[in-house]
């Protein structure tokens, strides 16, 4: 019987953080479960700079962050298992794996990160006519065909989505030569980072239309063209409105998914607004010993807070793990951390009243908001009050609520919103 | 004359206001929230410089491509030049990690440097 103190699954920087701090922590046996050929995760085709900024204080790319993890995890004994893929988890934390060599796994575990990342939300969740003409596909599969496999997927390219992926790309295939024709978002601000717009549409010179969407393909075996639309406030598109595009290349960046099919096979609760697990302070999930972090929990812009996170999630594992499972009283005592008046939901949503740190809570907020008030209360009180000049859905926000503050909260729950 | 500027020195993306005079000589940045804002303010109105990051075809390596980045921002107006050099070269697996793989590319004095191993 395979035995482990802890399974990570996912081997990305969420995985690879996570694990170094719970060794760090004095976790003895653990394993890292890896889909792919190799660690890294989605870092391996980040190729642009931008990465380490807050964790390194240095600009790294995406390649050189994981290589930073994948050579400290050498240096442990901490064991890694590629190619591996996880099944199912069974009561008692029972991990269900296959892979080539070892056939089908059952792994006994004390405790679970779950570190398994997101993917792109594809062209099938979106309602969008046209044959299933090659050439529309997720920028991140053009990012993995250009970057990992060395080939352009296209010449003249139209780009749905301004996640960031999607402005990365844009600038990635026009310095590879490609005519990145415009980026289409259907909501009227961008869902990506400020930087990237400017690096790589402005410094590019390609369009952003906002309040835009793509309504139709054309083309049966290879795309022809796109036709695009003006949409409403209530992002219907606006008949006249309507112009066609000629392009061979359709790439889509409208959105990522945390990937929680395990975590729901698992019978963890999920917040319908992060389409993560409901975690507390420490990112333990409803079945105690489960934890989660990185973009499967909640979908981040910046790997340093991925890494900020993972950190936490391992540190509580082990706490868990050292105190065989007794390092929490959950007596109900939990305080209850809710989202409210422009603050679209929070991480953590829930907080030990017996933590023994202070606790930062991550939020988005649901609109592009100017010189408004970022307030955390409790009943009355006020426990956070800080003035922001931009808020944008596109940038993840956070607070950190006192460990003194929160052992003499009055009451069980807590607010984050934003006022005038 | 004023010049408003969003700072990509990290992803926080200031609103930055630049006050500059006749000669194009900086007077005043407001609204940056590091040193680096101001730096980069200043460099945005009288030599804006990227980072330039890409792939170089590798041959016999596990990968067909080796991803790299210049070891400094280069001038902004060379990107394109600098794409065309690194893209006429092909370099011997195996590349290590940081592996010098252009030296002074385009006279910029900014070497092409491998961000990963192949």
């Amino acid at each position: 019987m395979l035995k482990y103190d802890l399974v990570v699954i996912g081997g990305g920087p969420a995985g690879m953080a996570a694990a170094l701090k719970a060794r760090e922590c004095g976790v003895q046996k653990i394993i890292i479960l890896e889909r792919a050929a190799t660690l890294g995760g989605i870092l391996e085709q980040c190729i642009h700079t931008g990465f380490g900024l807050h964790y390194f204080g240095e600009e790294l790319s995406g390649p050189e962050y994981a290589y930073r993890f994948i050579k400290e995890l050498e240096k442990t004994d901490i064991e890694v298992k590629v190619d591996t893929m996880v099944t199912d988890i069974l009561p008692g934390n029972v991990i269900v794996a296959t892979n080539n060599k070892d056939g089908v796994m059952q792994i006994h575990t004390t405790a679970i990160i779950l570190a398994m990342g997101c993917r792109e939300r594809p062209r099938g969740a979106l309602d969008m006519p046209g044959s299933r003409a090659s050439g529309i596909m997720t920028a991140g599969t053009a990012q993995k065909y250009v970057n990992i496999d060395g080939y352009m997927p296209g010449k003249k390219i139209v780009i749905l989505g301004s996640g960031d992926i999607g402005l990365i790309m844009a600038r990635r295939m026009t310095l590879e030569g490609a005519k990145v024709e415009m980026v289409c978002e259907l909501m009227p601000y961008s869902g990506g980072l400020t930087r990237n717009i400017v690096q790589c549409l402005d410094d590019m010179g390609i369009p952003l239309k906002l309040s835009c969407t793509v309504i139709k393909t054309h083309g049966i075996e290879r795309l022809e063209g796109v036709t695009i639309a003006n949409v409403d406030e209530r992002r219907r598109p606006i008949p006249g409105t309507e112009q066609y595009v000629e392009c061979d290349t359709l790439l889509l960046s409208v959105g990522l998914i945390p990937e929680n099919e395990l975590t729901r096979m698992a019978g963890i609760i999920i917040d319908p607004v992060t389409n993560g697990a409901i975690v507390d302070e420490y990112r333990q999930t409803s079945r105690p010993g489960i934890f989660a972090c990185g973009n499967v929990l909640q979908v981040h812009d910046l790997v340093d807070y991925v890494t900020e996170e993972s950190q936490i999630a391992g540190e509580g594992a082990a706490k868990y793990i050292l105190s065989k499972g007794k390092s929490k009283s959950r007596n109900g005592k939990d305080i209850h951390v809710k989202a409210e008046n422009g603050v679209r939901y929070v991480v953590p949503q829930n907080i030990n009243r017996s933590t023994d740190k202070d606790v930062k809570i991550y939020f988005r907020v649901a609109d592009v908001y100017k010189d408004k008030r970022v307030v955390v209360t409790c009943g009355d009180e006020v426990l956070y009050n800080k003035k922001k000049k931009k808020l944008a859905p596109g940038e993840m926000e956070n607070v950190t609520i006192k460990l003194d503050d929160i052992a003499k909260l009055s009451s069980n729950e807590i607010t984050v919103k934003l006022e005038a | 004359m004023i010049k408003e500027m969003i700072c990509v020195s990290c992803p926080i993306g200031c609103m930055m206001t630049v006050e500059l005079n006749d000669k194009n000589e900086v007077l005043s940045v407001k609204g940056n929230t590091c040193k680096r804002g101001e730096q980069y303010a200043i460099d945005e109105c009288t030599n804006p410089v990227r980072m330039l990051t890409t792939t170089i075809k590798v041959s016999g390596g596990t990968l067909p491509v080796v991803p790299v980045k210049t070891s400094k921002p280069i001038p902004k107006g060379k990107m394109f030049d600098c794409m065309q050099v690194i893209n006429n070269e092909v370099v011997d697996a195996p590349v290590k990690m940081g592996d010098v793989l252009i030296c002074n590319v385009c006279d910029t004095g900014v070497d092409i440097i491998a961000t990963n191993e192949v």
